[in-house]
């Protein structure tokens, strides 16, 4: 390896690193003096450039190695994560456009975008270094993302929780880490993986499953897993919308390609991948059950959305229970998260309009939407029912594609009654989705004012909306787009 | 060509939906329009299919990769319910003509619904088909909510997590099938020649059938009904009863015995007398058609009486289809259609043309007013409905009940006898209502008819006298001459019975 190779390797992080700095010599020198509103407009737009020009630069960068072992991948589940990273990033930029929040844009855009550089790097990581060093680099950023609603005490109090428990789940992370790095000598997966199986023939079992139990926990905290859940709520809820957003989407695609990058090294059917799918599908019923029921309980939407997303990580946790290294799981895993992902940031782009209208996010202000705004309501209709897996909506193209992977990995009665499970909780879900579409269609509006959204987000809203119901009638060209990373 | 009775009305829902606000004439006449476009391609449909099989419409790749595809085709029973969609349809805009409140929003989602109806009658991949059905749950909720009346929100709540509950069953079934089955096709054909195991198929089937038996209205699955039906609006209630039921007892047909024959097999033991899911079905379908018409019988509210009588009507369906003879299946296929056009005029007399004018759907109240003399068109298409309803000779009803009758006589005679009893009961709750509702023995006395106080009930439009005649001629015209729905369910149900779907 030399500083050239490794230059041309990490280019799309570059790329949005040279874009970072950029945004901010913009944003703090030439339009210092401008408006917000200016600024935030001059601000996303470098951001999306940069993730544009990321985007080539995925296309082109090749692997990474150290002597022989591979630090960085490319092309396949990397491939994916990264692109769906950069265009999920690139929307969540766009929302800022008309949702001023903080005095300094430019910042938040930084942040943003070095997020999105942690994300690349999980993404394509094979050792557990990089790995590492890219989870700390998404979560500190998204700490700060929580909490850049400066005057807001949700917002601070929001950072704070997601950072201790974050914190805490890193450590975790880490002490597993050590555990496998002592089992092995290695940092790099399939080092690691060889050597967990010959620990594990020679009787280190017990030590194989604490170490994986501990990243269980780290990686359960990322992608909100019950029972690591409890910052979701609370971020979901405090964060700015365009963070929370981000949080929702962004960071759960790489920390999902990261969990399909060890599934994928895993031994199907030895000792160690048992143990590893028997946790997920613990975590996986855990977060479907309690995810859905509390879901049904909540006044805020922001705080249901939460409680859904908690769900619909125990659907995906489920696909990587069951889960084959042949590349279809890893597809059918990615088609839901991006979808996924792009979903939560349309719903979170519609709630961050009403609640600038009408003060806060309760169930309740979404009354008479079809009346004072139509096209937000039709948004969140499409966007609420692709949620709750309704056809033609891409949501349920998502689940059945997802559920019909895990059964086509077979292992008899298990996987079935999870399956069975899961989408008997698809039909509770529809009952909270359901609350607030009927809020927004059958109630009479309290108040007979227009609810505005701004230029951009409407059509960023109206992108998305299409997106979901184009996917959702022809669901083959996404997928044959994610497959075409797997040649 | 019957293709196009789907993309019509998909057409018209989002014309709709882009229609100015505050014009309901001009949204009424855009569904009256889509809504009679789809009914003569459905009987131009019907028409070409005399004396021909399966027929297929449209067969193109979906989702290559998962062996999805796009198929629609009809067979005899398909394109009966395609008709049967077509006139309920039409008779649903007639009836809703009276809706002001977001006419336009109304008409969209009433067309939405109507796209998925013709569409799960004419797909032929079991994954198109649940995705029609799961479009057409969706409009429902939506209207009996926003434009329905007594305890709506309750009622469309109800009725939404009971399709979905039903759908979900579905969705596990069709899933399970998909991978059993080697994962390389779900079209109905393939999935049923992919030689599913016997022990596989012995509960798949139950599963399937009670997840499409729920909107069938499958005893004890039927509570949705009643309160559905009474909540939605008059339109909402006539599709309900006519076609979304019809759907839960095409699926039970299609895919549940075509997809799973085997689950009808003796289990090879007995317990409390059922040897087989066909007997409990059977079973539990005879309990609809008797509870069915006991609670309609003793209901104080007129548009309740209709309701329950659905259940017991669609009892006759699920028994039929249990006979698994040749005259039992035709008769359930007939009793789908017949059923489907006398619940509509039904709904449509009690929801439309007499609350509209009366503003109560009490028997007590509706007793006081004389109506036969006030609204005798009312009053008389009433005795003609209640009479079709009855199974009188004459009527599409007579045909298709005795149809069903013999075919359970030929499987086991004691179901025959404990559906006759269903049917006298029929009669006597049709007659009450009849006798509550219109035909008072008291005479007005002066008292009862001041000078003052018996406002002119507003004269029967338009609408309601074509939506009326409409259905009146179909459900005579099927009962005078059978044979005009015979010829094509015959040959298809031979089929079936034959091979399954193959």
């Amino acid at each position: 390896m030399n500083y050239n190779e490794l230059f041309l390797a990490t280019l799309p992080e570059t790329v949005l690193e040279l874009a970072a700095l950029l945004v901010l010599i913009v944003d703090l020198g030439l339009v210092r003096n401008a408006g917000p509103r200016y600024r935030a407009v001059v601000a996303a737009f470098f951001g999306v450039a940069g993730c544009a020009v990321a985007l080539w630069a995925v296309s082109i960068a090749p692997a990474l190695h150290f002597g022989s072992t591979l630090l960085l991948t490319v092309g396949g589940t990397a491939g994916v994560a990264q692109c769906s990273i950069l265009i999920l990033t690139g929307i969540t930029l766009l929302l800022l456009v008309d949702c001023v929040f903080s005095r300094n844009p430019g910042e938040y855009v930084a942040v943003v975008l070095m997020a999105a550089a942690g994300g690349l790097l999980i993404a394509a990581a094979q050792d557990l270094l990089v790995i590492f060093t890219g989870l700390e680099l998404l979560s500190v950023s998204l700490y700060i993302l929580a909490a850049f609603a400066k005057k807001s005490a949700a917002s601070a109090e929001s950072s704070l929780k997601y950072y201790l428990f974050g914190g805490m789940a890193a450590a975790f992370l880490l002490f597993g880490f050590s555990y496998l790095y002592g089992l092995s000598a290695s940092t790099s997966l399939p080092q690691v993986v060889l050597g967990v199986s010959v620990a594990s023939l020679n009787g280190g079992v017990a030590l194989v499953s604490v170490a994986l139990v501990m990243i269980a926990v780290g990686l359960g905290f990322k992608v909100a897993a019950v029972p690591f859940h409890f910052w979701a709520p609370d971020t979901y809820e405090g964060a700015p919308a365009p963070a929370a957003a981000f949080i929702a989407s962004v960071s759960k695609v790489a920390s999902f390609a990261l969990l399909i990058s060890i599934g994928t090294a895993l031994v199907p059917g030895h000792g160690a991948a048992q143990s590893w799918s028997l946790i997920l599908a613990v975590l996986a019923a855990a977060s479907m059950i309690f995810g859905n029921v509390a879901a049904l309980a909540q006044t805020s939407v922001r705080r249901l959305v939460a409680y859904s997303a908690i769900a619909h990580a125990g659907y995906i946790l489920l696909g990587l229970a069951y889960f084959e290294p042949s590349g279809r799981n890893a597809q059918a895993i990615l088609y839901y998260i991006l979808t996924y992902g792009l979903t939560t940031i349309g719903a979170f782009g519609v709630i961050s309009a009403v609640e600038r209208a009408t003060g806060n996010d309760s169930i309740g202000n979404f009354a008479g939407l079809h009346r004072r705004n139509p096209v937000l309501a039709a948004v969140l209709l499409v966007l609420f029912l692709s949620l709750a897996g309704i056809p033609p909506l891409v949501g349920f193209w998502a689940k059945f594609n997802l559920f019909a992977a895990v059964l086509m990995v077979g292992g008899g009665a298990a996987p079935f009654a999870l399956v069975a499970l899961a989408v008997a909780f698809s039909a509770v879900s529809l009952f909270y989705y359901l609350q607030v579409l009927k809020s927004a269609y059958v109630a009479a509006p309290a108040a007979e004012t227009k609810i505005k959204a701004g230029p951009v987000t409407m059509l960023v809203l109206i992108v998305i909306a299409l997106a979901v119901l184009g996917c959702g009638c022809f669901p083959a060209y996404l997928q044959d787009w994610i497959a075409g990373f797997y040649l | 060509m019957l293709a196009w009775t789907i993309y019509l009305s998909f057409a018209g829902a989002l014309l709709e939906t882009l229609l100015p606000k505050g014009k309901p004439g001009l949204a009424r006449a855009l569904a009256l329009l889509v809504a009679v476009a789809g009914l003569v391609v459905a009987v131009a449909g019907y028409a070409a299919g005399f004396s021909q099989g399966r027929i297929t419409v449209t067969d193109v790749p979906w989702i290559p990769s998962m062996g999805i595809r796009y198929i629609l085709a009809a067979d005899g029973i398909s394109r009966v319910l395609v008709l049967l969609t077509g006139l309920a349809s039409v008779a649903g805009v007639l009836f809703s003509w009276n809706i002001d409140k977001r006419t336009n929003q109304f008409f969209a989602f009433y067309l939405a619904l109507i796209g998925g109806v013709f569409g799960v009658f004419l797909s032929y991949d079991l994954f198109l088909l649940f995705v029609f059905y799961e479009i057409a749950i969706v409009p429902k909720y939506f209207i009996i909510a926003i434009w329905g009346s007594t305890r709506r929100e309750y009622g469309a709540m109800k009725l939404a997590l009971y399709s979905f509950v039903g759908s979900a069953m579905v969705l596990i079934g069709l899933l399970a099938s998909y991978a059993t089955a080697g994962a390389h096709s779900t079209g109905l054909v393939d999935l049923a020649h992919a030689g599913l195991s016997t022990s596989f198929q012995m509960w798949c089937f139950p599963l399937v059938f009670i997840g499409f038996g729920i909107l069938a209205g499958l005893w004890p699955f039927h509570t949705w009904a009643p309160t559905g039906h009474v909540a939605a609006p008059t339109a909402a209630s006539m599709l309900l009863a006519g076609v979304v039921m019809k759907l839960g007892a095409y699926g039970c047909l299609r895919v549940a015995m075509g997809l799973y024959p085997h689950g009808l097999d003796p289990w090879g033991f007995s317990l409390l007398g059922l040897g087989s899911w066909r007997d409990v079905f059977a079973v539990l379908a005879i309990i609809g058609i008797i509870y069915g018409a006991l609670v309609a019988l003793a209901q104080t509210d007129f548009k309740f009486v209709i309701g329950y009588s659905s259940v017991s009507h669609m009892g006759f369906v699920l028994l039929g289809l249990m006979t698994l003879n040749q005259i039992g299946m035709t008769g359930a296929v007939l009793q789908m259609f017949s059923h489907g056009v006398i619940a509509g005029l039904l709904f449509a007399i009690v929801g439309r043309i007499v609350y509209e004018r009366t503003h109560t759907r009490q028997f007590a109240d509706l007793e006081k007013m004389h109506l036969s003399r006030r609204l005798p068109f009312a009053a008389w298409a009433f005795v003609i409905a209640g009479v079709a309803s009855m199974g009188l000779p004459g009527f599409s009803g007579f045909v298709a009940e005795l149809q069903v009758l013999v075919g359970s006589w030929r499987a086991a005679p004691g179901w025959t006898v404990a559906a006759g009893i269903g049917i006298v009961i029929g009669v006597a709750y049709t007659w009450r209502a009849l006798q509550k509702a219109f035909f008072n023995d008291k005479l007005p006395t002066a008292e009862d008819h001041p000078k003052t106080g018996w406002h002119d009930m507003a004269a029967i439009t338009w609408p309601e006298a074509t939506g009326v005649t409409l259905l009146v001629a179909a459900t005579l015209a099927v009962g005078v001459y059978p044979r005009l729905l015979l010829d094509q369910i015959e040959p298809a149900v031979k089929t079936f019975l034959a091979g399954g779907v193959q």
